[in-house]
């Protein structure tokens, strides 16, 4: 099964949300030094909802396109529903059938939200 | 070039594979030789009285005779291991008593994990320095490092005699020399599992003290290894792994041991490693380095100037574009291109590469490269391999070019 899908690409040569939030609640930075992806992702929250995201890094297809893909579901969230995100549901929202080898790829995004949500708030 | 030699061809005949530094694929005669002692020989080392044992016995003395040979040294000298992590990881440990606080440490930044982890949590045990020499761009270690990082204090210089990431070969036998200038008493640990693969060792005229690979990386099995250590050390070093084969007396308060190798080969050995080893070593001879050499520098040329002429400035290979200093692996970056989307989306064609950090992620933090995609040759490998190689790539370019 072909990994990189028109979707995965379009999102990879066009990721929405690219840019930090001139202002910002929460914002956490998540790596994955084994092959030098980096994403930093910035949030508001009011009244323990997303009303905002924005993110920014460097790293492969997977890990820009997987963040694109689910950053883009988060307004309207409840933090405590994103709190518990699995990763299985990031997997099937990207569509993406994917080698252990490359999961990280695919989950730095979750990561890096977990990490904003759990720091203190940066405003 | 000789694929017909090769099973995993009929396979997986469209099969490109660029990752033998990761692990060589094997000829049918060192598979057939492994099956020979599951089926034929079967039986134990030196316990057994009756002829299968001894005939077992005997072929696993006569290989290790094969192996001093190749290397240029004695039998006694020759220690099978499960590789080369467990022969560096050996070595640490049975180094160890004679280390003290005031001793030093010292590696490369090109090695891999194995050659690095082992010396530098050996040198946080012992509360003894440990320091890094830095290589140039084009993968060599200068005089100024040595002068910088060895002291008479240096006890242990652990160093690859070639870079799994940048193919560069080192010229072992001045290093070790100009290493004995400063720091005469040293001990030097040849890290070898790249370049057994490419050219001749000759363990005396370069006077390392101890040298490690595996077989897999030159056409032998996985889970066999040698580690080569000088006579006059392995007497006085102590074994650290204990168990059957390699007592004299157990009963006594302080038990003795036998001399090397038995003295560090306690319990059962990979034996039908050790017959397969022996195969892997008689091919590579009948092959010959000369004729491993001129194949891989074609396809280092070739594939150099493939990688130019297509993709310009774009592409970088790391350790310099002389590879001529080259044996085996051609690492490159791609301007704008992942190359873990590279080795992916090569993979998915049948091309078979590798990507990341390649266990030595000193290297890469050290030269500010996050990621490189890495190829390496082998005998079955030809100018139709990069062809195809470079054709896939292109179409990648075009797929993720921004």
């Amino acid at each position: 099964m072909n990994l990189y899908q028109d979707h995965i690409l379009d999102h990879y040569h066009n990721p929405r949300h690219f840019g930090l939030l001139e202002y910002s609640t929460h914002q956490a930075e998540a790596l994955n030094p084994t092959c030098g992806d980096r994403l930093t992702v910035s949030l508001k929250v009011e009244d323990a909802t997303v009303t905002a995201v924005g993110f920014e890094g460097e790293g492969c297809a997977i890990s820009i396109a997987s963040a694109s893909i689910f950053y883009e579901t988060l307004s309207g969230s409840k933090i405590s529903s994103l709190m518990e995100k699995e990763p299985s549901e990031v997997l099937t929202l990207t569509g993406l059938t994917i080698s252990p080898g490359r999961m990280k790829c695919a989950l730095l995004s979750l990561e890096a939200l977990k990490k904003a949500l759990h720091g203190k708030i940066v405003v | 070039m000789h694929k017909e030699l090769f099973p995993f061809f009929k396979n997986y005949p469209d099969m490109v594979y660029l990752d033998s530094a990761a692990t060589a694929l094997k000829p049918k005669a060192v598979i057939d030789a492994e099956v020979e002692y599951l089926t034929l020989a079967s039986t134990n080392l030196s316990r057994g009285l009756y002829p299968l044992a001894e005939h077992t016995s005997t072929h696993v003395e006569n290989i290790r005779s094969l192996i001093a040979s190749f290397i240029g040294s004695t039998k006694e000298e020759i220690i099978f291991t499960s590789g080369t992590t467990a022969g560096l990881n050996m070595l640490a440990l049975i180094m160890e008593d004679s280390l003290t606080h005031d001793d030093a440490i010292v590696v490369s930044d090109f090695e891999h994990h194995a050659n690095y982890l082992p010396w530098k949590e050996l040198s946080q045990r012992k509360g003894s320095r440990f320091s890094v020499l830095k290589s140039d761009a084009s993968g060599y270690i200068q005089g100024s490092e040595i002068e910088k990082n060895i002291t008479e204090l240096t006890a242990i210089v652990a160093i690859s005699a070639l870079s799994n990431v940048t193919g560069v070969i080192q010229d072992m036998p001045r290093l070790i020399a100009s290493i004995r200038e400063i720091a005469p008493q040293a001990v030097i640990v040849v890290d070898a599992a790249q370049y057994v693969a490419h050219a001749q060792i000759d363990v005396r005229q370069w006077d390392a003290d101890f040298l490690v690979f595996s077989g897999h990386k030159i056409y032998g099995p996985t889970g066999i290894g040698v580690l080569y250590g000088k006579k006059e050390l392995l007497k006085v070093l102590q074994p650290r792994i204990y168990g059957g084969g390699m007592v004299l007396d157990a009963y006594s308060e302080k038990s003795t041991y036998k001399e090397s190798p038995e003295r560090f080969e306690a319990g059962t050995q990979n034996i039908s490693g050790i017959f397969a080893l022996g195969t892997a070593i008689d091919f590579i001879k009948s092959i010959n380095y000369t004729t491993l050499n001129n194949h891989d520098q074609k396809l280092q040329k070739y594939t150099q100037e493939r990688l130019q002429d297509t993709f310009g400035e774009l592409v970088t290979v790391i350790g310099g574009k002389d590879y001529t200093k080259r044996a085996g692996i051609l690492s490159f970056t791609l301007k704008g291109i992942h190359p873990h989307d590279i080795a992916t989306l090569l993979g998915e064609k049948n091309i078979c590469v590798r990507a990341g950090e390649h266990c030595a992620m000193p290297w890469h933090r050290g030269h500010g490269v996050p990621a490189t995609t890495r190829l390496s040759f082998a005998l079955y490998n030809d100018k139709l391999d990069i062809d195809t190689f470079i054709t896939t790539l292109i179409e990648i370019v075009k797929l993720l070019k921004k």
